[in-house]
């Protein structure tokens, strides 16, 4: 009962910073609210599910929503709830990976880079800026079919494609702290570089580093999804909204709208539920017309 | 004298809608200007000058209102009629000169066009020959020469542009100017510059001309008139040789020390202490209060009338009066 | 600077990125995977096979020879050989690239245009109750997935309404020509043009039939970027001193609201353009694939699920020289617009 209330009064206050700053703290509540829901449910999922999402034929084949089946069945007979309810899984983990290999390689190197400046930096930038302007979904789908399937070399290829975002904000962070005077002045009483990195600029750089993670599992997401449709994904054994995406289209012609339906309605609002985060955060840190 | 005022502000008020509270900008503030006439507006920055300056073109910016009173410009009530007939009186009637030189301009945009496009806006029936004649003969009454009419405003100095507004502001022959710190953003020589100018354009064509300042040396030097704003309110109208001989409002006083004087082998240069008031929330009684030195005990507690003393002098101040009622 | 300076730096700041890109792509395709041949026959192949197919596509040679040959070969518009029947890529992408050009002009148009109207929209009633929906139905169209959107379209209009097709270009046999006067003969390979080229209306709208929906598709959930970028440079630049002086001298609201803040806020609206096409290239893969429009994007998938790694790696070699020379359009065109980039 304690802890219960003590948390509460912890939360309240950030609840009413939030509720108090117009749409963009809306957009965040709710954004955290879809994404929290969601994860809960897919790590209770293996709990509540009336089914095993893998088993086959535990129904009458492509059956539509009905009593029993309140999300229908797909065409091996699998119940489409079960499916719904712990096909999150992988898009996760797919996720929270690749953002934290972005997070692993781009921020240090964007650090490194911009903080030693030359030569070092020139190649970097150009090698990121490259990566950057190709086209994102081409050089992820690209990667994976070299590296093959599986949610580590899928949050690779990902990681990847979104490691160059956070070099540059990173950078263009670096850039512009590093000449301040409060820097510079550290500098001349013999700080040292790291000293200056970690305590200097890098609590400057975190609140723009959450805002680019942020919109980083949006796209995750995304694209995840879109490495499934194009074949490039998991294995069939491991319910996937993403693969009930695929799978289900063939069964469009016939009008069995209700196996693509669900899976991509959870796809929509787990990347929207980050999106709003995102979106919300980046107008409540960069507040812009106030008066 | 003449009869009908060119410009007769009554009573105004204008008010800022914002998510913290109301802010009452510009508070119940009359006055009026005749042909010809050089008129002073001077206070601290949030005195509302700028404010006053925008709502006589009705141009607040969002979330500005203007809550109360009348403007009336040639006898006509501007604030009553439509968003359509106001675009005409602007530019043409009455016109308004920016702070900031250097984002005033459109950067797209040669210079020449924008005098071609205020021209043809306000007269379309001029031709395209005619009005490229009057752009240019506007630009060399500022000092700038016709050879540049098709140069982009980044191509200019500070100065210059300052220039090219003015220009934009006279090019139609208004009746009134509203020159909002006109060289503020400008070094001194340019600043004097600027101010020569505006006065010889306004000798040029009879036009008459507000100054809203901060600097009271300059409405000193230059106006007939002087209002002297605080938080909102006018504190004192006179004349500039009335306001300078004998100020009567302590905070006149305080900006009159505020100005060297070579003559004067040893003057003391003294401040006002304090700071203007948070408009959202101002002390209860005379909004000056805090920072007078010549404050009694009525002044903390009700709002000082404005009180006429003759020869067209007013001040709003319980030492003169209006504290017995 | 000048105009013509500016591009010659561009132009030439190009050549060193599309090196990169290309050593880029060498790299993942050729190095990464190992030995690309041994991954295309994934069940056990005879080493005779496996000798044959590396000596046809020039596999066998150091790997440093293989560079320079990609290299060279590229200038010459050789974009290396398929390995399902080693007919050369370029041929194949010469003929999937305009169905893909088509179909992204069309999509950046609608994004585009729909993003402008609603932006601008949305930045004239600021903080209401349509800036709010208005900038809601952008956020919530980034985040469907371009197939799911693309298949609930299919389901609506092609299954239940049955108004449109649901896949492919256009009936087999109705392909548009171009215009032929005796031996002239002009194409451009959008079936859209070329039909009116040929002056057969009945071919112009079932041209556009089959495009509708995946333009749509694709043009729907790219609109959100331009909604956003659109609204928040006119909140901007409506803001701005020169917006307030242009109406202080009575200038017609919709001379101010285009030649002035829409004038200056457009700008990285344009750039925006630019860095979308990129996006709007990986948005194709997937539109092709949901409709099955014979474009690069499907072709790519198609080699995927052969394995077919030689052409997969021509056909990204490309998309990204295809990337590179869109950004060098746009960059010139940004600074012949704004007269301050050049100086």
């Amino acid at each position: 009962m304690e802890t219960e209330r003590g948390l509460r009064t912890r939360m309240l206050p950030g609840l009413t910073v939030l509720t108090g700053r117009g749409l963009a703290g809306w957009m965040v509540i709710v954004g955290l609210a879809i994404v929290l829901s969601i994860v809960v449910m897919t790590l209770i999922s293996p709990w509540i599910s009336p089914y095993d999402p893998s088993a086959l034929n535990v129904g009458p084949l492509r059956s539509p929503p009905n009593g029993e089946f309140p999300m229908g069945t797909n065409h091996m007979g699998q119940d489409m709830l079960s499916r719904v309810l712990c096909g999150g899984s992988i898009m996760i983990h797919v996720a929270v990976l690749s953002v934290l290999f972005c997070l692993t390689i781009g921020v240090p190197i964007g650090l490194l880079s911009s903080y030693v400046g030359g030569s070092l930096d020139k190649m970097c930038s150009l090698i990121m800026d490259s990566i950057y302007a190709f086209p994102g979904m081409v050089l992820a789908i690209t990667i994976s079919a070299m590296l093959g399937r599986g949610v580590v070399n899928m949050a690779l290829s990902i990681a990847v494609v979104y490691i160059p975002s956070y070099f540059r904000i990173v950078r263009s962070h670096v850039l512009t702290i590093k000449e301040l005077p409060y820097t510079v002045a550290a500098r001349s009483i013999g700080a040292k570089g790291d000293t200056i990195l970690f305590r200097y600029i890098l609590p400057n750089v975190v609140p723009s580093i959450v805002s680019v993670a942020t919109v980083n599992f949006a796209d995750a997401i995304l694209t995840a999804a879109g490495l499934t449709f194009v074949g490039l994904g998991v294995t069939k054994d491991i319910p996937d909204w993403g693969w009930d995406l695929t799978d289900g289209r063939t069964l469009l012609p016939s009008g069995a709208w209700w196996v693509i339906t669900f899976p991509g309605i959870m796809i929509v609002l787990l990347a929207l539920g980050f999106t709003l985060i995102g979106e919300g955060l980046s107008e409540l840190l960069n507040p812009r017309l106030e008066q | 004298m003449v009869s009908l005022p060119l410009l007769e502000v009554d009573s105004l008020a204008v008010e800022f809608r914002t998510r913290r509270g109301v802010i009452r900008a510009v508070d119940n503030v009359s006055f009026s200007l005749n042909k010809g006439e050089t008129l002073g507006l001077v206070g601290e920055s949030g005195s509302g000058k700028s404010t006053l300056g925008h709502s006589l073109i009705r141009l607040l910016p969002y979330p500005g209102l203007i809550v109360g009173g009348h403007i009336k410009i040639g006898g006509k009530d501007i604030l009553s009629c439509s968003e359509e007939e106001m675009r005409f009186i602007r530019g043409e009637n009455i016109t308004f000169v920016f702070q900031d030189p250097m984002t005033s301009l459109n950067p797209v945009k040669k210079i020449g066009a924008h005098l071609v496009e205020l021209i043809h806006t306000h007269k379309p029936d001029v031709n395209k020959e005619e009005a490229v004649k009057l752009a240019e003969s506007a630009l060399s009454d500022v000092g700038i020469s016709s050879e540049r009419i098709d140069d982009y405003p980044h191509q200019f100095s500070g100065g210059m542009r300052q220039r090219i507004m003015i220009a934009l502001a006279i090019a139609l022959n208004p009746d009134i100017v509203i020159a909002d710190e006109p060289s503020t953003a400008l070094d001194v020589i340019v600043q004097a510059k600027i101010l020569d100018l505006l006065e010889s354009l306004r000798d040029a064509h009879g036009m008459a001309l507000i100054l809203i300042t901060h600097d009271i040396s300059v409405v000193l030097e230059r106006c007939e008139k002087i209002i002297v704003m605080y938080a909102g309110n006018f504190v004192e109208y006179a004349d500039s040789l009335s306001l300078h001989k004998d100020p009567k409002h302590p905070y006149t006083q305080g900006l009159l020390q505020t100005v060297p004087n070579i003559e004067l082998a040893d003057q003391k240069l003294e401040g006002i202490p304090g700071s203007p008031p948070d408009l959202l929330d101002l002390p209860k009684g005379c909004r000056f209060w805090p920072r007078c030195p010549q404050v009694i005990s009525v002044c903390r507690k009700k709002e000082p009338p404005m009180i006429e003393l003759g020869k067209g002098h007013s001040v709003r101040c319980f030492l003169y009066g209006g504290a017995r009622r | 600077m000048g105009l013509r300076s500016y591009i010659a730096t561009r132009a030439l700041l190009t050549i060193p990125m599309i090196m990169l890109l290309l050593s880029f792509v060498f790299l993942i395709v050729r190095v990464l995977p190992g030995d690309p041949v041994l991954l295309h026959f994934e069940k056990a192949a005879s080493p005779e096979t496996i000798e044959l197919m590396r000596q046809r596509l020039g596999l066998d040679k150091p790997l440093l020879d293989q560079y320079f040959e990609y290299l060279v070969g590229l200038t010459q518009g050789d974009l290396g050989k398929s390995m399902q029947d080693f007919s050369p890529v370029g041929q194949q992408i010469f003929s999937g690239f305009p169905a893909t050009l088509e179909l992204t002009i069309y999509a950046m148009i609608i994004a585009v245009g729909l993003g402008i109207f609603l932006g601008v929209r949305s930045s004239q009633s600021y903080n209401s109750l349509q800036d709010h929906s208005i900038r809601i139905f952008g956020i919530v169209m980034y985040a469907i997935p371009i197939f799911f959107l693309g298949m609930i379209f299919q389901m609506i209009f092609g299954v239940f309404l049955r108004w449109l097709p649901t896949g492919g270009r256009i009936y087999p046999g109705m392909e548009p020509h171009g215009l032929k006067i005796g031996d002239l003969h002009i194409s451009t390979g959008l079936y859209t043009i070329d039909s009116l080229l040929e002056g057969n209306v009945f071919k112009f709208v079932q041209a556009l039939r089959y495009l509708f929906l995946p333009s749509l598709t694709l043009g729907l959930v790219l609109c959100g970027v331009f909604i956003r970028l659109t609204r928040s440079n006119m909140l901007e630049t409506l803001r701005l001193d020169f917006v307030t002086a242009a109406r202080a001298r009575g200038l017609k609201e919709k001379t101010v609201l285009y030649g002035y803040a829409f004038r200056n806020a457009f700008l990285p609206v344009l750039t925006m353009m630019g860095l979308q096409f990129a996006v709007l290239l990986g948005g194709a893969i997937l539109t092709e694939s949901t409709f099955s429009w014979p474009g690069l994007g499907r072709y790519l998938v198609d080699r995927i699920n052969f394995r077919d790694y030689t052409a997969i790696q021509g056909d990204v070699v490309f998309f990204g020289i295809l990337v590179a020379m869109v950004s060098l359009v746009v960059d010139v065109l940004y600074a012949y617009l704004d007269p301050r980039i050049r100086l």
